[in-house]
């Protein structure tokens, strides 16, 4: 199973064997991340999902939608240009590996 | 906090579950015990109405939380068990096994449950097998197994749930009628430009909507089932599968019979405390004075439960919870996502910006120069621009909000420079 690695805001990497095809918000929530919150639960609604991806991994991620687009204009935490939501990154066996950063505040 | 507080929860839904793990995180050291009376893990609930009735979500996707992540907050989580009183004189709750559980702090986390059809609530027996109100996971599950291509469907109620109901029925194949008692769809929560989008958006999408129906009561087969639903006019509607969406109740009964204050719902001072010092109430269950729109007022939202979860637990960890944030929520139907912010009741005006045939705007909610709430209509950049304008209760240039060529975020920078420079700042 591949692995996603999260970078919690205290500097803590957490590595999390993660499905293919399941999201990494879920991931994220399913093993006790607290940081990343996931309010809507997945629906693109909430923007409490906000991570930073390492730059090597953002090119093989699809382009956000534009309601993600969007709803990174109102993270709690700055958007930066590796800002995405982790409810729309689904893990491919591509991503194995992947560095995202979770922004420290998320609501 | 290094206690051995016992903090006790009823209601494992979105606000209690927060809570448990929100106070765990803030610090509490002590015993956290979670109850609920259904027989799932806390999950969440709003894709019941929208992608898990589609199929498009799984089961395993509806859960809050992973099971392990439980264990590793040491929160006790009780699902099937329902509390059946409050004994505040010796600080317990008892169960329905009759066991005892105590508590130093209490938080009443109940929810609401649907409004039964007031022509139904007088007849005695078992209800239909083919009547659904959509509360929980179970009422999802009948729903979604009985959506069948060609088959008929009748709506009681044009509210939320029941036109995300029909858009994931419509998609199914069915044919779908809502019956909606007032004059229009959403009546309790939107203008009426914004219901008329709806009711067009529905319309075309195959829906059959009619307004100004009173449901009278329902013609059944010998096996109790429904087979046609007959409205006050004479009109008879056959159907297969009937799904009623008429309102929600708050769960207050437990705390009444406990002797603490209610009045539609747990009645709830700023701090979210009860009459009693020991028990607070949040979410659905729970009514307060709104600072920011000086009523009392009670929100069914996702988000309001999650915001008063957290709220108590920054108090119960003795921290300083942030100020509150205007109550939101969102609805999503075929394409459209609809986000709404702050309370409309009161508003003397409306303005509508962009282009509802473009399924592209938003209206919002005028009393004088302040925006008491808008609804934006695939437009989530503007939402979130006019959470912390409506809730700080700014005032702005109200004339420009009608010019679509004038960027939002101009407009409140212009008028309101606290807004933009303010965003919500706390941990979680």
């Amino acid at each position: 199973m591949p692995n996603a690695i999260f970078v919690l805001p205290d500097g803590e990497r957490k590595n999390v064997q993660v499905a293919v095809g399941t999201h990494l918000m879920r991931a994220a929530v399913d093993h006790g991340i607290h940081e990343i919150v996931g309010d809507c639960g997945g629906s693109a609604a909430c923007a409490t999902c906000h991570v930073y991806v390492e730059e090597q991994w953002l090119h093989r991620l699809p382009a956000p939608s534009d309601t993600e687009d969007q709803l990174l204009e109102g993270t709690a935490s700055p958007r930066q240009a590796n800002s995405r939501l982790s409810c729309q990154l689904k893990m491919t066996d591509a991503l194995d590996g992947i560095v995202v950063e979770v922004a420290p505040e998320q609501w | 906090m290094a206690s051995d507080a016992q903090l006790l929860i009823i209601g494992n839904g979105c606000a209690g579950t927060e809570l448990a793990f929100s106070v765990r995180a803030g610090g509490w050291s002590g015993p956290i015990t979670l109850i609920g009376d259904e027989p799932h893990e806390p999950y969440h609930r709003p894709p019941l109405s929208k992608a898990y009735l589609m199929g498009a979500v799984q089961q395993d996707a509806l859960s809050l939380r992973g099971t392990a992540a439980y264990a590793t907050a040491q929160i006790t989580s009780l699902a099937r068990h329902r509390a059946v009183a409050i004994h505040r004189g010796r600080a317990q709750v008892e169960l329905e096994d009759g066991r005892h559980l105590a508590y130093d702090h209490l938080v009443l986390a109940l929810g609401g449950r649907p409004r039964p059809l007031p022509f139904m609530v007088q007849l005695s027996g078992q209800a239909p097998r083919n009547l659904h109100y959509l509360r929980t996971h179970d009422d999802a599950l009948a729903i979604r197994d009985s959506l069948r291509p060609n088959h008929c469907l009748v709506i009681i109620g044009a509210g939320y749930i029941g036109l995300e109901v029909a858009a994931a029925a419509i998609k199914s194949g069915m044919q779908v009628v809502v019956l909606e008692a007032g004059p229009r769809v959403l009546g309790r929560v939107v203008a009426a430009p914004v219901a008329a989008f709806y009711e067009a958006l529905h319309r075309s999408a195959g829906v059959d909507i009619r307004t100004s129906v009173q449901v009278q009561s329902f013609e059944s087969a010998e096996d109790g089932s429904i087979t046609a639903v007959v409205c006050a006019d004479g009109t008879r509607l056959r159907t297969d599968l009937v799904v009623a969406g008429i309102g929600l109740l708050p769960n207050a009964e437990l705390a009444a019979q406990a002797g603490l204050d209610v009045d539609d719902g747990i009645l709830v001072d700023a701090q979210l405390c009860t009459n009693d010092p020991a028990i607070m109430a949040i979410g659905d269950c729970a009514r307060w004075f709104s600072p920011l729109y000086q009523r009392s007022v009670r929100v069914e939202s996702v988000p309001n439960a999650l915001e008063q979860a957290r709220k108590v637990a920054a108090l119960l960890c003795a921290k300083v919870p942030r100020i509150d944030a205007a109550p939101w929520f969102w609805s999503d139907q075929y394409d459209i996502s609809l986000k709404t912010v702050g309370l409309s009741q009161g508003y003397d005006r409306l303005v509508i910006r962009g282009e509802p045939h473009a399924k592209d705007f938003s209206a919002f909610y005028l009393l004088g120069r302040r925006i008491l709430a808008v609804d934006t209509v695939n437009r989530a950049l503007e939402f979130n621009l006019c959470k912390p304008v409506i809730a700080q209760a700014l005032e702005v240039d109200i004339e420009a909000l009608a010019d679509d060529s004038v960027p939002l975020k101009s407009i409140f920078a212009t008028h309101a420079p606290a807004a933009l420079a303010l965003t919500p700042h706390s941990g979680s």
